[in-house]
């Protein structure tokens, strides 16, 4: 399948008072038609900015965004505005109209369209069936939840048939039960209405979950972009690997002492990799932390060891685990 | 109290709403616009313009900042030029609404200001138009405050009514004058009070009503 989106280039500088703020710096990506595509980084990195140059809510300083090879910039404002039509998004504060009712908060990009009112209608029902809220078409935003408000706007931007979902840290002001229910939903959506989704997040859970592809966002710049999976089991980039690895909170307690992580992935995730390194080479070492996570039904993991002091007793330890094919990286403090 | 005087309080309140209703009813129809104006073209917002803005801005702020009663007098030959008369209850209508339109174009606009911009952000990524977004994004959220806006200003306007009576408008605010200060008749004074306060507050409690009926947070 094509390409639905391929950045090139994208610079978005902020003036403001004389001051000058590099929100984005030279992002180049592709998003696949089809895909769940993530793109995660800390708050502040740039990655709000990225999604709104996605529909133009944020115009871009320099470089492209194509959507089906379209350059949005060079839009007109009305063709930009039929464009948009195809390009939904949902919110972290979900953005309803208050003083609407849920079926006519669904309504509205159908309206927005000129669509008939008895179609609107139709169609509405279909989207609130769909996320599972039918029978609270004639109650007000503010009489539901915050799961049930982001369900209705789940129906309201696929009630325009869009071929992208962007979703700008949708799930954020939700609670784990409710964000895992909105991720299902956005999978489902994704699986049986082949729509693109974008996922803006802050929360590594949330990639793990449905995203097919990640890209991380730091400081305005692409630090890495690829499978989840690879970007699991061996992050490159240092900003991949905070986010991936959770922060060591220990220090070697001897001097001569060193600290490595090893990462292992599913394939490996299995095998007594500890108890190996006892039986094949007689060397101990201390476990510090250690963890392992799902991704996409393959485990993935990681340990935080402490090797002996013995500097040749440390070689042979690392070279065992390299020759068992995990990856092995010396660690410091807080890394 | 003799009849002549109840009837001609019964003539004043009636006066009174007259001139109240036609002038605030004219007051929105520029008004509203004008606050629409002010909100869309401020910075950040969806028609964001300085030279439209400042422009409308310090029409609405000369005309807010000058006393009623001066442009009253000011407004007399424009009075006379637009209803050929400077003199009675319609004439009063025209000063009480070129007064009523900065106070609510300035309501207006701190109504809108209300609504959540990330409803109108969600508006542009749905392909709405400004002007759809104006209709049916922005002042449908905003009017629970607008309604709560327009009682306030027609309650201003009811109290500038009064005001008009000094160069010859007519209502309560006319009686007052001629019966309660210039002849001394006190029962007059304060029974025009009493009913200029009542109105008041009627007013204000079917803004209050309304609103609350409209809210639906």
């Amino acid at each position: 399948m094509g390409n639905i989106y391929e950045l090139q280039h994208v610079y978005k500088t902020y003036r403001n008072d004389g001051k000058e703020f590099t929100a984005l710096k030279d992002v180049s990506l592709s998003v696949e038609e089809g895909e769940i595509f993530g793109i995660i980084g800390m708050s502040g990195a740039g990655k709000s900015t990225l999604v709104r140059t996605l529909n133009r809510l944020e115009e871009v300083t320099d470089g492209k965004v194509l959507f089906y090879g379209k350059d949005l910039s060079e839009l007109r404002p009305r063709e930009l505005r039929n464009v948009r039509h195809s390009i939904s998004m949902i919110f972290q504060g979900f953005h309803l109209l208050s003083q609407r009712t849920v079926i006519e908060n669904v309504e509205q990009p159908l309206r927005i369209a000129g669509i008939s009112r008895k179609q609107r209608k139709e169609k509405a029902r279909e989207m609130l069936r769909i996320v599972g809220l039918e029978e609270k078409e004639n109650e007000y935003p503010s009489r539901l939840s915050g799961g049930q408000k982001q369900r209705v706007a789940i129906a309201r931007a696929l009630s325009s048939d869009p071929k992208v979902l962007l979703c700008d840290e949708a799930t954020s002001a939700l609670d784990p039960k409710i964000t895992g229910e909105i991720l299902e939903l956005l999978k489902r959506i994704n699986e049986e209405r082949r729509i693109t989704i974008i996922i803006i997040t802050h929360e590594m859970s949330v990639v793990e979950k449905i995203c097919d592809r990640v890209a991380i966002i730091d400081d305005g710049n692409l630090a890495e972009v690829g499978k989840v999976r690879e970007i699991f089991s061996s992050p490159k980039s240092d900003a991949a690997k905070k986010l991936v690895f959770p922060s060591n909170p220990f220090e070697s307690g001897t001097s001569g002492g060193k600290l490595i992580r090893i990462v292992f992935d599913g394939t490996r995730a299995s095998e007594p990799i500890i108890a190996n390194l006892v039986e094949k080479t007689g060397k101990k070492v201390s476990i510090l932390s250690a963890n392992t996570k799902s991704v996409g039904g393959i485990g993935y993991g990681q340990m935080v060891l402490e090797l002996p002091e013995n500097s040749g007793d440390q070689k042979i330890i690392r070279d065992f685990f390299e020759n068992s094919g995990l990856v092995v990286s010396e660690v410091t403090k807080y890394e | 109290m003799s009849d002549y005087i109840i009837g001609i309080i019964k003539t004043g309140v009636w006066e009174t709403l007259q001139m109240t209703f036609f002038s605030a009813l004219f007051a929105y129809l520029i008004g509203l616009p004008l606050g629409v104006i002010l909100y869309s073209t401020s910075k950040g917002r969806l028609l964001e313009n300085r030279i439209v803005n400042l422009i409308v801005g310090t029409i609405v702020n000369i005309l807010r900042s000058l006393p009623f009663l001066i442009l009253l007098v000011l407004l007399i030959p424009f009075t006379r030029f637009v209803v050929g008369t400077s003199i009675g209850t319609i004439a009063s209508i025209v000063p009480l609404t070129v007064g009523a339109i900065p106070i609510v174009a300035r309501m207006v606009e701190s109504s809108l200001n209300e609504v959540d911009p990330g409803i109108i952000e969600a508006a542009v990524s749905m392909g709405a138009s400004p002007l759809y977004i104006i209709l049916h994004f922005l002042i449908p959220e905003a009017v629970p405050s607008l309604l709560l806006g327009g009682a306030i200003n027609i309650a201003t306007v009811l109290g500038y009514s009064a005001m008009a009576g000094v160069i010859g408008g007519g209502g309560l605010g006319a009686i007052a004058l001629q019966y309660g200060y210039y002849r001394y008749q006190k029962n007059v004074l304060w029974l025009t009070v009493a009913l200029l306060v009542v109105m008041v507050m009627v007013i204000q409690e079917i803004g209050i009503l309304l609103s609350k009926k409209k809210r639906k947070v």
